[in-house]
Order: structure tokens, then sequence, then C-alpha cells
């Protein structure tokens, strides 16, 4: 059973072997997708309820658990599938980037993370993958790291799915605590009790929340187009085959869980449905290529959501045929056009004319993919359309006509997307459009044609693929079986009406969409433009903020962190009940008595000088009175660093103050004096309220006589207190002095950055 | 920097006079007063007096090595004091090794260390405010 964990894992060690390797030998890139074919092979051959754990976290019961089922195989043969058509893809189409390496990495790195959290068996487990996948995406979005609307929108992305992901996180924790077990498969094995459980609203809404950002649901929908500033293979892997995905899964696993639940179905349906308006009127109303097809991306992850939403065999089903249906198709669309921007120059679907004659074999690519996703008989597409009427028309009102709509809007995504562009008279600027070198057509055609071979012969994956991960949506075998004739004349009906209305509004779409793009309020007030003003307030807060606590007054910093220091420890001293005096000692001796005198008298010429060297010296004369003052008590070590300390601080404010133009002495008037002896009256009387009390403590000789014991015989020296510095406590100096380091480090940078200071 | 005969011509020697007092209060540290941290901090104030007299360059070129990179040295050293001991008890830098009849034990590397992250620690903080490119 080493087989299952080697999937993800054997695909994560080769992220750093891909970086590397490739940045030595970039010819070798193509030859990479070798290893996602290699990994489809090894998930279409692990059997069925293969299960593999190993414990990580223990005291916490997290496990490296995973399993093998119809859901998880459907999803991985997906990602290592289209991955190694991508993988080929992106080899040419990014061939001679200088950052080819690091981009092919990172795909890398994604890939492994969508294997580890479709099979992982343990919540925490498939939330870190889940994470990662979302990591990735951001540095895919960003890749072209110059541009600024790359920029933002990969931090878009990030902020929205990771803001999800942590909603999720919380609501996972619920789940696990609920079923007491973090194993997917324990706690689906519990069935529907945990939907009975007092905190299931509360599970359901959280980890719905984290499924709806990562699946672009509305209102969280806005990223998916922004995403499309990414490579065109990150657009057809991450945000349209697979990462999108993810929450449909989660969501899918999750369902025989939760599916009795009125909260689950309303919330999935009502929110899907919505998914699917939005996204069908903005894809009508785009005109850049990719932005149209991620549009209808959103439109399909609606769909799917809606259907794990309805509880039915039938819906089930619909849901595994239209998630593989799409994968394909979308896929193919998206590489065809990232062919096209590439030869052509553009992606405006307005100005893309004529390109069939040029560009011959991508076109028939782009054709079969498109009569896939419109629904052409003799497609798997016509399958899955023809199943989402019949569930939809179970559910009454509103759905039927939402989903007319719906798949009118889609007729036309594809007429603009795989038919207008090449039909018509030769644009003038597309002169030089051909077609491409072999390896960006084979993963285009390759999943096209799929779309068509699996129409034609449903029985290949009917038992073997589709039923098993239905059966694991719904919770229950489906029994049925692809390619039988689902609905009636009422659903052929429809299905012939959508087409209609799709060919119409396709045939009226260069009238239409501008009417559609006219109708400016839906970006104004849409969401992308609320993300916009919300990250422009979080600015504007820290900036204010920023403005008012760092006002650059040296002194005023020190004044505020003394002040809530010192007036922090007195108020939890009083607040607590800790004054107290100590009882009285033996008396000082007259040494001790005249020493105290001397340390008063510089702490006085200190306050009372006016000349900044007077006032050092006073300084010195504190320092160097309580340092004879701890040798007179025995504390030679003490005694010597105090020394040092203060020598090194008079040596080094000398040298700063000859250096330094210093020509007015005090610069401050009578009421900032004022200010300030307060402060340091308090700050002095609190430090004195707290060392009294920690005095008056009865001290406990235990340690100190064990040290004392102890120096000798079991750390060969005489010194207590460097024995304690190198041996007894060596493990707490060392922590300190790896302090002392960074702080010199970081001090070291700021002085560099700002030149010579003063 | 301040510009003194005196100074410049007494800058070696005070120099050198600080660093052999800090290597032999590192050295008796164990058994009477004295150690790593007070001998850095010594030998810290003899460069640190070198540079006012001759300028941080100087001081640069008599150091070979960058304050920060004597500092990681030193680091390396107290951390690396504790392998022996991880190898033989499994109990790293609580339990520090002896050689038979002579007092010499990986408290001295540590030790070591700690004089050197303290000497680095203070130059690297000191030498900028002495101006660098005053020779």
């Amino acid at each position: 059973m080493l087989a299952l964990p080697a999937i993800p894992l054997l695909a994560l060690a080769c992220v750093p072997l891909v970086g590397w390797g490739l940045r030595r030998a970039p010819v070798m890139a193509p030859w990479l997708a070798a290893l996602p074919a290699a990994l489809f092979l090894l998930v279409l051959t692990t059997p069925d309820g293969a299960m593999f754990s190993l414990p990580w976290i223990p005291t916490l019961g997290v496990e490296l658990a995973f399993r093998l089922d119809g859901l998880s195989r459907l999803f991985a043969l997906l990602i290592a599938g289209i991955g190694a058509g991508v993988f080929l893809y992106a080899a040419a189409y990014l061939e001679g980037h200088p950052l080819l390496h690091r981009f092919l990495a990172v795909l890398t790195l994604f890939m492994a993370a969508m294997l580890g959290a479709v099979l992982a068996d343990d919540l925490l487990l498939l939330f870190a993958f889940w994470e990662l996948t979302s990591l990735a995406s951001f540095m895919l979005i960003g890749f072209d790291a110059h541009r600024a609307e790359a920029r933002r929108a990969a931090q878009q992305g990030l902020m929205v799915t990771v803001a999800g992901g942590l909603a999720m996180l919380a609501g996972l924790l619920l789940l696990g605590d609920a079923a007491g077990t973090f194993r997917i498969s324990a706690i689906l094995a519990q069935g529907s009790t945990l939907a009975a459980h007092p905190a299931a609203p509360w599970i359901v809404v959280l980890i719905a929340i984290g499924c709806f950002a990562k699946s672009a649901q509305w209102p969280l929908h806005f990223w998916l187009p922004n995403a499309m500033v990414a490579p065109s293979p990150v657009s057809a892997y991450l945000h349209s085959a697979t990462m999108v995905k993810l929450g449909v899964y989660l969501l899918a696993r999750l369902n025989p869980a939760f599916e009795a639940l009125a909260l689950w179905q309303g919330l999935l349906i009502g929110v899907g449905t919505a998914t699917m308006l939005a996204g069908a009127v903005l894809a009508l109303r785009e005109r850049d290529l990719k932005r149209k097809l991620a549009w209808s991306t959103v439109v399909a992850l609606g769909t799917l959501v809606a259907l794990i939403g309805i509880e039915d065999p039938l819906a089930a089903t619909a849901a595994v045929v239209f998630l593989l249906v799409h994968a394909l198709y979308k896929a193919s669309l998206f590489l065809i056009a990232g062919i096209v921007d590439k030869k052509a120059g553009t992606r405006d679907a307005m100005q893309l004319r004529g390109l069939g004659r040029r560009m011959p074999i991508t076109a028939a690519a782009a054709l079969l993919a498109g009569l896939s996703m419109a629904g052409a008989p003799g497609f798997i597409g016509a399958f899955a359309k023809d199943l989402l009427f019949t569930v939809q028309l179970g559910v009454p009102r509103l759905l039927p006509a939402v989903a007319l709509l719906v798949n009118a809007a889609m007729v036309v995504v594809a007429g603009v997307v795989a038919a207008r562009p090449f039909m018509g008279k030769p644009m003038e600027t597309g002169g030089v459009a051909k077609d491409p070198a072999v390896a960006l057509l084979v993963a285009p055609i390759v999943l096209a044609t799929l779309g068509l071979v699996f129409g034609m012969a449903p029985h290949l994956i009917s038992a073997a693929i589709i039923e098993p991960a239905a059966g694991a949506i719904l919770g229950r075998p489906t029994g049925i079986a692809l390619g039988e004739k689902q609905g009636g004349t009422v659903v052929m009906t429809m299905s012939f009406a959508a087409l209609g209305l799709g060919l119409l509004m396709f045939l009226g779409w260069r009238r239409l969409q501008p009417t559609l793009a006219g109708q400016t309020w839906l970006d104004t007030y849409g969401p992308d433009a609320g993300y916009g003003r919300a990250m422009r307030a979080v600015s504007a807060v820290a900036v204010a903020l920023t403005r008012r606590v760092q006002g650059g007054s040296l002194r005023g910093y020190l004044a505020a962190n003394l002040a809530l220091v010192f007036a922090g420890a007195a108020l939890v001293l009083v607040a607590r009940g800790g004054l107290a005096l100590p009882l009285p000692g033996p008396w000082a001796g007259p040494a001790q008595l005249a020493l105290a005198a001397v340390i008063l008298a510089g702490a006085l010429a200190a306050c009372r000088l006016r000349a900044l060297f007077g006032q050092v010296m006073a300084a010195a004369l504190v320092g160097f009175g309580v340092g004879i003052l701890f040798l007179t008590l025995g504390a030679a070590d003490l005694a010597f660093t105090q020394f040092t300390v203060e020598i090194l601080a008079i040596v080094l404010l000398v040298a700063i103050l000859a250096r330094l133009p210093f020509h007015a002495p005090d610069a401050r008037r009578a009421p900032e004096r004022r200010r300030d002896a307060l402060l340091a009256a308090g700050v002095g009387a609190a430090g004195t309220a707290i060392l009294l009390a920690v005095l008056s403590v009865p001290f406990d000789p235990f340690i100190t006589e064990w040290m004392g014991k102890a120096a000798v015989p079991e750390a060969k020296g005489r010194n207590v207190v460097n024995v304690i510095i190198v041996d007894f406590r060596a493990l707490d100096t060392l922590g300190e002095i790896a302090v002392l380091l960074i702080a010199a480090l970081a001090a070291t940078v700021l002085l560099r950055r700002t030149g010579k200071p003063g | 920097m301040l510009d003194s005969l005196i100074l410049r011509a007494s800058a070696r020697y005070v120099l050198w006079a600080c660093v052999a007092l800090s290597v032999f209060v590192l050295l008796r540290g164990h058994n009477e007063p004295g150690g790593g941290f007070i001998g850095g901090l010594i030998g810290a104030l003899g460069f640190v007096f070198h540079a006012l007299a001759r300028g941080p360059p100087a001081t640069r070129r008599v150091l070979r090595l960058d304050p920060l990179a004597w500092g990681g040295i030193g680091l390396l050293l107290a951390a690396g004091s504790g392998l022996p001991a991880l190898l033989l008890h499994a109990e790293p830098l609580l339990t520090h090794q002896w050689m038979e009849g002579l007092p010499i034990g990986t408290a001295i590397p540590f030790d070591i260390g700690v004089y050197l992250v303290v000497l680095g620690f203070a130059l690297a903080f000191v030498l900028p405010f002495l101006g660098e490119d005053a020779a």
C-alpha cells in the first residue's frame, strides 16, 4: 500500500529537483510531463479503497492518512492526466523564458498539493495541502511579477482563498471535535448522525465559506477572472480544471454527512444558483477570451455546487459527469486561447476573426471542445446537459428558468470562444498567425477528442469512473449507468430551446455585448470594487495609525515606552496587592553609605548639569558607584561587567558627542522639562516599589546551595557565576548570544540603509 | 577621528593590551571572576579605542573579518560545543565533556563562542557610529 502515499509525496519530492535541474538544463523541460503521466498510471492501477496511515502529530490525533475511493480517483486522474498535457504545453509555451524552471517547479508543487488534498483521509492533512495549493496559485498568478495587475490579482486570489481557508479551518476543527476524529473515512462512517449535532450549522457554514472562496462562488467569485493574468497553462490547469474544483471536492466529500440538513441543501443550491446567474450575465458582457472562459468556469462551479446540494442519485451522477466534461473542454479551450493569444497577438473576441484558414488544426480542436461545451449530440457534453436538465426540472421554482438561461449563455460562450475567432474574413492584424508547434497542440487536441470518445462510448468510463465517484458523493451506490436515456420529451424540448436561444444570442452577440458592457453599475458596485475599497481602507487606517504612533521624536518613543512598561508594572503590582516592604536586614557599613552618597550626588548632578559632557560624566559616576557597591557585596563578576559596560558606554557616548553638532545643550521648554521630570520620578518610584516587593519575598536558597555544591564536582569550576553561564544554563546562554547576534545583524542593516548615522 | 598624536601612537599598544587582558579574563573565568562575556567586552573596548584613534577602516583591517562574521563563528562554536555531549549522552549543552585529569573541556569552546559573539555584537553596533569613511 505504499503506492498511495507515494503519489503526492513523490511529486512533492520532485519540486526541488525540477527547480534545480531545469535551471541547468532547460531543454529537458518537455520530459517533465512524464512525471504526471507516471502518476496517472499509478492512480489508475491503485485499487479502490486503498488506505495508508502513519502517525504525524499523535498528541493532536493528526495522521498522515491517505485513502483512494471513486471520488478521489476521479479527481486524481484529472489532476495527473490534465497535468501531463499542461506540463507538455507549458514547456513549449514558455520556451526560452528565463524563469521556466521556477514556473515548472511551482506547477509541480501545485500538482503535488492537489493530489495530496484529494487523497488525504485526514481533515487537517487535507487542509495543509489545500493551503499549499493557494500558495502555489499565488505564485503562478503573480508569475509576471513586474506587472502591477498580476501582483494585484495574485494578492487578491490569495486573500480571498486564504481568508476562506481560515473560516474552513475553524469549521474543520469543530467537525473533528464533534465527530471525535479527524479521519474523513471515520467521519463518513458515522452516517447522518453528525447532522443532528448542535454544532452542525456552524460546521456547515464555516466549511462552506472556505469551499465557496476556493471555488469562486458568488459573492466571492471576483478573484477568478482577475487570475487570468497568469500564463495560459495556469489558467487551464489551476483556474478551470483542478484547483477551483477543490471546494467542490470537499463539499462532495462531506455531502454524505450533512445531506440531511436543510441548511446544507439550501446553502448549496442557493449560492450555486446565484453563482450560475451572475457568471452567465458576466460571461455575456466579457470580450477577453480568457476572462470570458473564466466567467463560464464560474457558471460551471455554481452548477456543480447546486448539484451537490440536490440529494438525488441523478444529481450526483450529473455532478460527476459535468465535472469531467467541464474539465476536458475548458482546459482545452484555455490552452487554445493561449495559442490564439500568442499567434494572433490579441485576446479580444470582437477583433479576432478568420483564423480558421491559417490555423486549421487549432480551429478543429477548438470546434471539438466547443461542441462538447455547447452539449452537441454525440459528445459527452450532451449527456451532461440532459442530466442537468432532468435534475433541474425536478427542483421546482426558479431552477428550470435559470438552467435555460445559463445553458443558452454557455452556448454563446462556446460560439464566441471556439467558433467566432476562426470564422469569417481574416482580420488585418492576424496576418502572421499559423498553427503552432506540435507540443502546443497535443494537449488541446487530446482533451477535446476525449470529449467525443467518451460521448460515443460512455461504457468506457461509466462503471469504472462515473458510478463510483457519484456513489461517494451520495453515500451509497447510485445504480445509474451513463448512456441510459434520462428524462423525457420535456428535457428534449428544453435542451433544444437552450440550444436555439443560445444560437440566437450568439448571432446577436456583437450588438448584445456593448449593451451589457454599458451597465457600468455592475463594476461600480460589484465585489471586485468592494475588495479594492476594503484594501484601500486598510491602507488608510495603517497610514493614519503610523502617523500617530510614529511621530519621529526619539524622546516621544522613550517616554511612551517607559510610561507603558512602568505604569503597567505598577498597576499590576497594586492591583494584585503586591506592595510590600522587606524585613529590615543588617545595617549598611560606613563605606556603603559613603558610596550611596556618591551615587546620589552623581544622579543629582546629571539632572542639574547643562553641558552634555558633564551629564555623561555624572551618569558615569552613578555607574561606577554601583559597580563598587557590587564589589563590597561580594559580587565580583557583576562588578567586573558593570565596569566594562560603563567604560564602553562612556567611550561611545563621547565619540558620538564629538561627532554630532550639539549646539543647544537642551532645547526643551519648561513644561516639557516638568513633564519629563514627572515621568522620571514615576519610573523611579515604580522601579523602587517593584524591587522592594521582590526583596520582601522570602528567599529560597535551595537552588543557590545546590549550584554552589555542584559547581566543582560536576562542572569543574570554582566560579559559580560562570559555571551557570556556560554549563548549568548553557542552553539559555546559547539563546541569548543568538539574540545578540540577531540584534547586531538588524542594527547593521538599519545603519547601512540610512548611510552614516547623524 | 579624534586627531591626536598620543592617541594614534598608543592605539596599537592599547589594543593588544586589551586583547591580551581579555583573553586572560576569558580563560581564568571558570575558576576566578571573568569569563567570555566580560572578556568579550574588554576586547571590544580595545578595538573601539583603536577605531577612535585611527578610524574604523584601520580597525576592520586588524579584525580581518566583519564583526558579524566573528559573531557567527562564535555562535557556531558555542552551538557546536554541545555536539560531543549529544553523541555521548543525548543531553547537549546540559552536560559538558571533560578530559580526564586536565582542566580542558567543551565548556572552553562554549565560552570562547560567547566571547566572540559579544565582541562581534559590540563592534557591529559601535563601528558604524564612529564613521566608516573617516580614515
